[in-house]
């Protein structure tokens, strides 16, 4: 590991346990990948606008209206592992 | 040591729309668990969400009643992490780009103005509510209602100026009036709609640079804001007073024990990742847009304030007090329009008024005497049918039974002894009956005066004309 990036961190960001082969693969990759971008950070941007989405439109709006979702025969609920009187049954939080 | 306290707020509150912000659910509260949701707000893959325009229209309002400036473009990001309150993974808030920058509101302390300066109002979308298992099926799990999730929230971060729990309370007081004039938010604090955290922190009185602060989360009412930053501050003087250091973390606090404790340290905190949220684009808000909104927005508090202390010559206190929500300045308006004794009506209201709903913890909105029956009972004061210690009576049953004064003073026969004969032999009575008194006060003990006034009401039972009552007992005594 090269020092760049620290990949048991963000493994565990992600909540993701990866085995030391996957560690090692990944981890390069994502070396390549901040060696990339250090190579356009040497680019002189100054006189760019930061690209704050790819599309270049802007103010995609909805209209305030309640609308129950379509076709609503949907148990979204039975889709969870685990649920209880409508609600969705989760590992206890303090 | 001298420490000086140093506090800034963060304030969530929701915004007044049907829907949610980025789809179409309903926000209604109270619904049945899990009822209020959708694909989008509960983050299944693939869907895309779409902001909704009253959302940002409402947000627009809070930045420009609190003075903050619009950004010309603003965008949405991903703060990730995990919890299950959150189905994505992640929370879309504006980060990087927040709609509103540098803005400030005044707030009075002692009579003195003092300008709170607010860092950012950006908009983002709630999380879900998680109930402990010992309320509902296993104590060893937890469930969750996403309703909340995704209901269209303002965050507004004040600057570190605020130097007292009172300051902060005030703070509060005039924000949620703000937010409440503007018709940002209702406010409502019991179903969630205002929610606060506080970071405190102490300084060396003198000492340019700030200690090392805390942060104590979801203050659901002012109350609990004052008391939870008054346990911090005596926590944190104890800690630095002992040559310990102030460890910077999150806490909660406990309104049962009313202390503050560790939720987790600084160590323990989250990277959030941040990056732009590819599936919505920018918002670019244009001068007119901005002038629009701004030619829109109602009389705020502080304008109200001013207002009443010039139109009406009431005191600054009482204008104070009369603003604190868009509904008390409409029913005073009112009453003095039905009654143009500006003074009059403010010191019922603030005194007769409030103190009942104090008691029941109501709004003004939810009251049942309006403004026309507040009048017609001055008016009865006016007309001499009652005296001012009657009409506070005939209030009180006329806020508890809904009837009119009219009817309350009817029924009860409570109208004023104006008949001076009748008054005139009860002034006799209480005479014969105290005449040590009345030596007293013939030898100049003056306050004796206003015992005998006291005994002559009493005898009565409040219903003498005061004002006759003094009358003719000087003619006796005088």
């Amino acid at each position: 590991m090269s020092g760049k990036i620290d990949i048991d961190k963000i493994a565990q960001l992600a909540r993701l346990k990866l085995t030391d082969a996957e560690s090692d693969r990944l981890g390069g990759h994502l070396e390549q990948i901040i060696d990339y971008i250090d190579q356009l950070n040497q680019l002189d941007t100054s006189s760019v606008e930061p690209t704050s989405h790819v599309l270049p439109i802007h103010n995609v709006f909805r209209e305030d209206k309640a609308v129950k979702f379509a076709d609503d025969d949907v148990d979204y609920l039975a889709g969870s592992p685990a649920n209880n009187q409508g609600h969705y049954e989760v590992p206890k939080i303090i | 040591m001298k420490y000086e306290v140093v506090i800034g707020l963060e304030v969530h509150a929701q915004l007044k729309t049907q829907s949610k912000i980025f789809c179409s659910c309903s926000t209604e509260f109270g619904k049945p668990a899990n009822e209020n949701t959708c694909p989008v707000c509960l983050g299944m893959p693939g869907v895309l969400p779409v902001l909704n325009k009253t959302a940002l229209q409402l947000a627009m309002q809070a930045c420009l009643a609190t003075h903050c400036s619009i950004a010309p473009m603003n965008r949405f990001d991903r703060k990730n992490y995990f919890y299950p309150d959150l189905p994505k993974g992640y929370q879309v808030s504006q980060f990087a780009l927040p709609l509103g920058l540098n803005g400030y509101i005044n707030i009075q302390m002692n009579g003195t103005r003092k300008k709170i300066g607010l860092t950012r109002i950006h908009m983002e979308e709630d999380a879900g509510k998680l109930i402990h298992g010992e309320n509902l099926g296993s104590p060893g799990k937890s469930y969750v209602d996403f309703n909340r999730t995704g209901i269209p929230l303002v965050e507004i971060v004040s600057e570190p100026d605020l130097r007292s729990a009172e300051e902060a309370r005030e703070y509060l007081t005039q924000l949620k009036a703000i937010l409440d004039y503007a018709e940002v938010s209702d406010c409502n604090m019991e179903e969630g709609s205002l929610r606060c955290d506080a970071n405190v922190s102490l300084r060396p009185v003198g000492q340019e640079e700030f200690g090392t602060r805390t942060e104590i989360k979801n203050l659901n009412s002012f109350r609990f804001v004052q008391k939870a930053i008054e346990y911090e501050v005596e926590r944190q003087t104890q800690v630095l007073e002992q040559g310990d250091a102030v460890v910077q973390e999150t806490r909660l606090y406990d309104s049962n024990k009313g202390v503050t404790f560790t939720m987790r340290s600084k160590e323990e905190a989250h990277d959030y990742r941040y990056f732009p949220e590819p599936d919505l684009v920018p918002v670019v808000i244009g001068d007119e847009w901005i002038q629009e909104t701004q030619d829109k927005l109602p009389e705020l508090p502080e304008q109200k304030r001013e207002r009443f202390t010039q139109d009406y010559e009431i005191p600054e206190y009482d204008a104070g007090v009369l603003t604190t929500s868009r509904a008390m300045a409409d029913y005073y308006e009112k009453s003095v329009s039905l009654y143009p004794k500006p003074k009059i009506v403010s010191n019922w209201i603030m005194g007769e008024l409030l103190k009942e709903l104090k008691n029941d913890e109501r709004e003004i909105g939810e009251c049942s005497v309006k403004p026309e029956d507040l009048t017609d009972l001055l008016k009865l004061i006016d007309e001499g049918t009652i005296n001012a210690k009657m009409a506070k009576t005939v209030f009180e049953d006329m806020y508890h039974s809904g009837k009119p004064a009219r009817d309350i003073v009817k029924e009860k026969g409570l109208t004023q002894i104006t008949d001076s004969s009748a008054i005139e032999s009860m002034v006799d009575q209480i005479l014969q009956i105290n005449a040590d008194q009345v030596e007293q006060y013939k030898n100049g003990k003056e306050k004796v005066f206003g015992f005998l006034v006291g005994q002559i009401m009493k005898e009565s039972k409040g219903q003498a004309n005061p004002a006759l009552v003094n009358k003719l007992l000087k003619e006796r005594i005088g």
